[in-house]
């Protein structure tokens, strides 16, 4: 951690206030002018500050949906109406956050990879790694929630199918299932409720992002190069350097985020939403959003009991395997830091990692379209496989490649490393 | 760029598998795909035909409104689509609302007004499935949202009722439409030629009051999408301007850095 830099502003006004809240300095200090960072950082560290002003799109633009919404199961879908049409602007502000979910998820599912490949896990940044995982899984419950809002077709099924899960968990399932419901289905208390937190949680989420801009405070930002860094000659101040890089990063981004909004408001949705929810009509298929397709297609991937074979004894069911696969997915990469066991951070030199990665990646793509399939015909058996090689990429691969794996010559610091680069 | 190279190669091949699999399991499905029709509203230029749309208020207030509902559409919305404030007043005047109770508290019924909701033909889903074999006719306000392809999809289920081919039993009640899921739909053929006598003078074929119909319904179900198209694009030159300054004033500010010069002295 650099050392901390006082501020003291010239004007009188403003240096009374820096002395008994001493705010300038914070910002001089963690994303300001006296922040030494790395100098070569690229491109796909851009993400972090785009996942942040996506947050904060998030939460403006809900804010304002509230005062329209009405979280009441007759009045839900015809006030979400009502913001279409008749709310001034409101196409503009509802269209900016369902989109904006989807962007948001674009933003940290690239930042999290970033993470994977240049290993950003290792020491000493586990914490600021688990801090990411923890903000990863509010999101995921807050988009759940929120998509349940318009009670349209996918929303009430969407809800009736994932809160389901809950009653495969043994002797406590029903009655989880019954304090989320508020009821026994989905009903009215259900919207209720799920409103409140979807209120509440993007709030703990930037109570979260605190704590995670913190911890990189302390530890530093890691690098393409994956090694510490050892003089100043490595380093460059965040700003103007990596405030105006992120600015240009967060141009670009937000032309594309605003083509969907303005041009294809309704790509990344399901048609089924626009038919108000119906308890008695189940729809085609019950797919949830993108963004958790392969989520999704590994809790479905799961078929068969775990048992003695040829006898009617069975210890864990299909559906209860399926719950704990989904959640163990995630909750696997809380270990990540520890389970990867190379020495070097960087993909750049694993040769053979670097194929491990992008078959993760490609894994990840194969698990998002079987999600979002019927499961029929081919599609199980390839979610069973996708779901194998995903537990099989981070339990034996990652332990076993950072023993045998022969890594190429680390450069002797970022400076020389870049200077090479330049000369070139 | 050795990076966005394996992206690129990784999502080919995983595409390439998925696709493949895909249409193989898509050969057996029934429903027919939507024929492809060129609408005034698509693309990022796209507004509404209004002559179009206007025609097919018509074919939806002669034809449509014998059974479907249009519960998110005001009489006022039609100012969108051409029609002047008297011209809506006329139009919402032919049709009678529920009105307040009066002072001994019995129910009236008034003349409709702009600001009212089109009256729906049904007083309840029960009455509208007694009237229809059992069948409920759907609101139409968002169809055209509520189907993947909606104004395709529309177009083609309203044009493409045919004979049943040999080997398919229908239900009594029911109509063969291979656009329909499952095939067989409640819906008798709504449009037939001249079943409406448009006001311009444009021969009334199947086709021609199909494709206005679902204009007209594009537009209930996206009121805004003009202003979305006019917005979309104020915002999207002000961004690239916003962006290029961006780019340009980082390869200002980076030229040191990049040419090896460091910042801090050591």
């Amino acid at each position: 951690m650099a050392e901390w830099e006082a501020i003291k502003p010239e004007n009188k006004a403003l240096g009374w206030f820096e002395e008994r809240l001493p705010i300038l300095s914070l910002v001089h200090n963690v994303v300001g002018a006296g922040t030494p960072t790395p100098r070569n950082l690229n491109y796909w560290w851009n993400f972090g500050s785009l996942a942040g002003l996506m947050l904060v799109v998030q939460i403006i633009s809900g804010i304002v949906l509230a005062m329209h919404y009405t979280p009441d199961t007759a009045l839900a879908f015809d006030s979400v109406e009502r913001i279409m049409r008749d709310v001034n602007y409101g196409w503009l502000i509802r269209y900016m956050h369902a989109n904006g979910a989807s962007f948001f998820f674009i933003a940290v599912y690239i930042h999290i990879l970033r993470g994977l490949y240049y290993g950003s896990y290792k020491a000493p940044r586990e914490v600021l790694w688990m801090l990411g995982l923890v903000i990863f899984l509010l999101m995921m419950a807050t988009a759940f929630m929120g998509y349940v809002l318009p009670w349209g077709q996918m929303s009430f099924w969407g809800a009736t199918v994932i809160t389901n899960l809950f009653s495969a968990i043994p002797v406590v399932g029903d009655s989880i299932v019954t304090l989320l419901w508020g009821g026994f289905s989905v009903d009215n208390p259900t919207l209720k409720r799920f409103f409140s937190l979807h209120f509440l949680l993007p709030f703990v989420i930037l109570g979260v992002v605190i704590l995670h801009i913190w911890a990189k405070k302390v530890s530093d930002s890691g690098n393409p190069l994956g090694i510490d860094v050892k003089s100043n000659a490595d380093q460059i101040p965040f700003h103007p350097y990596y405030t105006i890089k992120d600015a240009f990063g967060a141009g670009v981004f937000f032309l594309i985020f605003a083509y969907f909004l303005f041009y294809m408001p309704n790509a990344m949705g399901h048609p089924d939403n626009y038919i108000p929810a119906e308890p008695l009509v189940t729809p085609d298929s019950i797919v949830p959003e993108w963004y958790f397709l392969p989520f999704y297609a590994i809790l479905r991937s799961i078929t068969f009991d775990i048992g003695i074979p040829f006898t009617d004894i069975v210890f864990i069911p299909a559906k209860l395997l399926g719950v704990i696969a989904m959640f163990a997915s995630i909750l696997l990469l809380f270990f990540l830091p520890w389970l990867d066991t190379s020495k070097v951070r960087s993909a750049q030199f694993r040769p053979t990692y670097r194929y491990f990665f992008w078959f993760l990646v490609a894994d990840m793509v194969l698990l998002t379209i079987v999600g979002g399939k019927k499961p029929e015909g081919i599609w199980p058996m390839l979610g069973l496989i996708g779901t194998a090689y995903y537990f099989a990429h981070f339990l034996v691969i990652l332990p076993l490649l950072g023993k045998m794996e022969k890594t190429l010559p680390l450069p002797e610091s970022i400076s020389q490393a870049v200077i090479a680069k330049a000369a070139k | 760029m050795k990076f966005v190279k394996n992206i690129a190669i990784t999502l080919a091949a995983v595409a390439g598998i998925a696709t493949g699999f895909s249409s193989a399991s898509n050969a057996a499905a029934v429903d027919k795909h939507p024929m492809k029709m060129q609408w005034s509203f698509e693309g990022n230029f796209g507004t509404y035909d209004i002559a179009s749309a206007q025609r097919g208020w018509q074919v939806y207030k002669q034809v449509c409104s014998a059974c479907h509902a249009l519960k998110y559409f005001r009489f006022r919305n039609l100012e969108d689509i051409g029609y002047s404030e008297d011209m809506i007043k006329a139009f919402a005047a032919e049709y009678e609302v529920a009105g307040e109770p009066d002072d001994a508290g019995d129910e009236t019924v008034r003349a409709a007004l702009p600001q009212d909701v089109f009256p729906a033909p049904f007083a309840n889903d029960n009455a509208a499935r007694a009237s229809n074999g059992g069948a409920l006719p759907p609101d139409l306000s968002l169809m055209v949202k509520a189907r993947h392809d909606g104004a395709n999809y529309l177009y083609s289920l309203l044009v493409g009722y045919e004979d049943a081919p040999a080997d398919r039993e229908i239900s009594a009640g029911k109509y063969y439409n291979p656009y329909f899921k499952g095939g067989q739909i409640s819906m008798a053929p709504p449009l037939s030629e001249g079943v409406v006598d448009y006001e311009d003078g444009t021969p009334a074929t199947s086709e021609q009051m199909a494709k206005d119909v679902v204009t007209f319904l594009t537009y209930v179900a996206e009121p805004k999408l003009v202003d979305r198209h006019h917005m979309g694009m104020n915002v999207l030159a002000f961004l690239a301007l916003l962006t290029i300054i961006f780019y340009l004033s980082m390869k200002k500010l980076w030229k040191n850095v990049k040419t090896g010069r460091n910042v801090y002295e050591d």
